[in-house]
């Protein structure tokens, strides 16, 4: 029997979402989604390569939270090449939303009308572009009716409603891989590409999504339940990836 | 020459470019400059930190083309939030990405540049100054026009300069400056400290040596001169002084006291006096 705890499940299966990504900027924002993707580098991915947050790229296994830790670094990426790399599309970035509908329309910028909105949040930040030109997933730690929702109040990253909009082509290298919830792990491989319901974490049943999703929402007839991590995973990330346990403060 | 010099240069209704990233290294005494100055209806371009919220507080930006607007360790800048959420500042919102090629377009004399971002994205919804173009090849694919991010001035911060304009950057990443400095009809450098020109190899490598005297007018002597904001390998954040210039949004009276002692302080000298009487 596992003793891995929720923050641990959650780690692996967006650890997961950069599975066969092979050789490309790993660019999680998030101590969470950090844990993720250094995980996923020091084990099934290891061609990834991914950021300090400053200006380089540490080959070695960099942990979360320790800024001064010892860094090997193997490339210079200034912000200037952070954008080179998003519209070169070899980037899988995994981000954050405050709303989020059905068909991956993600909001971080702003509540109510955006030209005088009742609440600033972040702003568009660099969602249009990585929507646009390669892989996003989404940490979206409080699944509830307040954050997905029928519609979202203002359209940062684009999913994919807009982007068939767009026309035949345009949208080509469009792809939301995964959304990961504190209750569970939604895509879009349906039909339509609207949201499915891929496995729900240990203890959380299907209606406790359901109930929580603004949206009608695929539900398989069989949902998995979130894999747990491997004795190997939870070694390498309490030891080695976050050995001072940041990623438990989005946890409280 | 001094900020106050270099703030005479510029005029009510100018655009108005300034460097660095969101709270790291902003040139924070120019920015003081313009707030103890009569100027006003000023459109301020910048990849925002407490540049874009000071600015808009104190009334001076009519307009903020932005590609976000950040503290960094505070994620949402509040003096900018106020604004935006009480309509008194027109907003013309980018892409992070986007927003630099508006910088390239301006350096390189081109209308725009194009590019993917925006295109399914509210960013071309609501922002009035965008449009898309048809690419005239055979793929036909319609990209979003980025325009020119024209500056009548920009304003830089760099560790080392010598006398002559020839800047040099010793953190992490030069950011955009250089193309600010290219996209500007006037650009105007503070520095951490001036150096002799047969010194400046001194501290970095000719890498650093980033822009060049051809794209600078002017320079300033200003130690500390991005303070709060982070100036590496200099100084770090002041990361208490930060938060008491980001609580003063929640307390009209705080941000009066706040301005008063310390943007509005007569010279650089004089704010770093106040800085450090705290």
């Amino acid at each position: 029997m596992s003793d891995a705890t929720l923050d641990e499940i959650i780690v692996v299966n967006l650890a997961d979402a950069f599975r066969g990504d092979g050789e490309i900027l790993c660019n999680p924002i998030g101590t969470v989604p950090m844990c993720a993707g250094r995980l996923a580098r020091a084990t099934f991915e290891p061609d990834l390569v991914y950021t300090d947050s400053i200006s380089t790229l540490p080959a070695n296994d960099f942990p979360v939270g320790v800024p001064d830790a010892p860094k090997v670094v193997e490339s210079y990426v200034p912000y200037r090449s952070i954008f080179d790399i998003v519209w070169s599309g070899r980037r899988h970035v995994v981000m954050g939303a405050s709303q989020m509908d059905r068909f991956g329309n993600q909001n971080f910028a702003a509540i109510g009308d955006y030209r005088q909105p009742k609440a600033q949040l972040l702003g568009m930040r660099g969602a249009p572009g990585n929507l646009i030109n390669h892989a996003t997933s989404y940490w979206i730690p409080n699944h509830s009716t307040r954050v997905f929702v029928e519609r979202v109040d203002v359209v940062s990253g684009p999913g994919y409603d807009r982007v068939a909009e767009l026309g035949e082509g345009a949208g080509r290298f469009h792809e939301i891989r995964r959304v990961v919830t504190k209750l569970a792990v939604l895509d879009f491989e349906t039909p339509d590409h609207t949201m499915r319901l891929r496995s729900v974490h240990p203890g959380v049943s299907v209606d406790d999504v359901v109930e929580n999703t603004g949206f009608e929402l695929t539900v398989p007839d069989d949902v998995a339940t979130s894999r747990l991590p491997t004795d190997e995973e939870l070694h390498i990330l309490r030891t080695v990836i976050d050995p001072t346990d940041a990623r438990k403060a989005e946890f409280g | 020459m001094t900020e106050d010099e270099v703030i005479a240069e510029l005029a009510d209704g100018m655009t108005v470019g300034i460097g660095g990233w969101g709270s790291r290294r902003k040139p924070m005494s120019l920015v003081r400059a313009i707030v103890r100055s009569d100027l006003k209806d000023l459109t301020i371009v910048s990849y925002g930190g407490p540049d874009i919220g000071i600015l808009c507080a104190t009334g001076k930006a009519r307009k903020v083309v932005y590609g976000f607007v950040s503290l960094d360790s505070i994620p949402l800048e509040p003096h900018f939030r106020i604004a935006r959420q009480n309509g008194t500042v027109e907003a013309s919102e980018l892409d992070e990405g986007a927003f630099y090629l508006g910088l390239l377009a301006a350096a390189h004399r081109v209308p725009f540049y194009p590019t993917r971002a925006g295109l399914g994205s509210d960013m071309l919804t609501y922002n009035p100054d965008l449009r898309t173009v048809t690419s005239p090849y055979d793929d036909g694919e319609e990209l979003v026009a980025i325009p020119a991010s024209k500056l009548d001035v920009a304003l830089v911060h760099m560790n080392r300069a010598d006398a002559g304009g020839n800047g040099q950057f010793l953190g992490p990443d030069l950011y955009f400056d250089d193309l600010f400095a290219m996209a500007a009809d006037k650009t105007f450098m503070s520095c951490e400290k001036i150096v002799p020109t047969e010194n400046l190899l001194d501290e970095g490598t000719f890498h650093t040596l980033r822009i060049p005297r051809i794209f600078v007018n002017g320079v300033v002597e200003a130690p500390r001169g991005a303070h709060f904001t982070e100036c590496p390998p200099d100084y770090g954040r002041d990361e208490v002084f930060q938060a008491e210039y980001a609580a003063t949004a929640k307390d009209p009276d705080a941000w009066a006291a706040f301005r008063s002692r310390y943007l509005e302080a007569s010279s650089h000298d004089a704010y770093l006096a106040e800085v450090d009487a705290r």
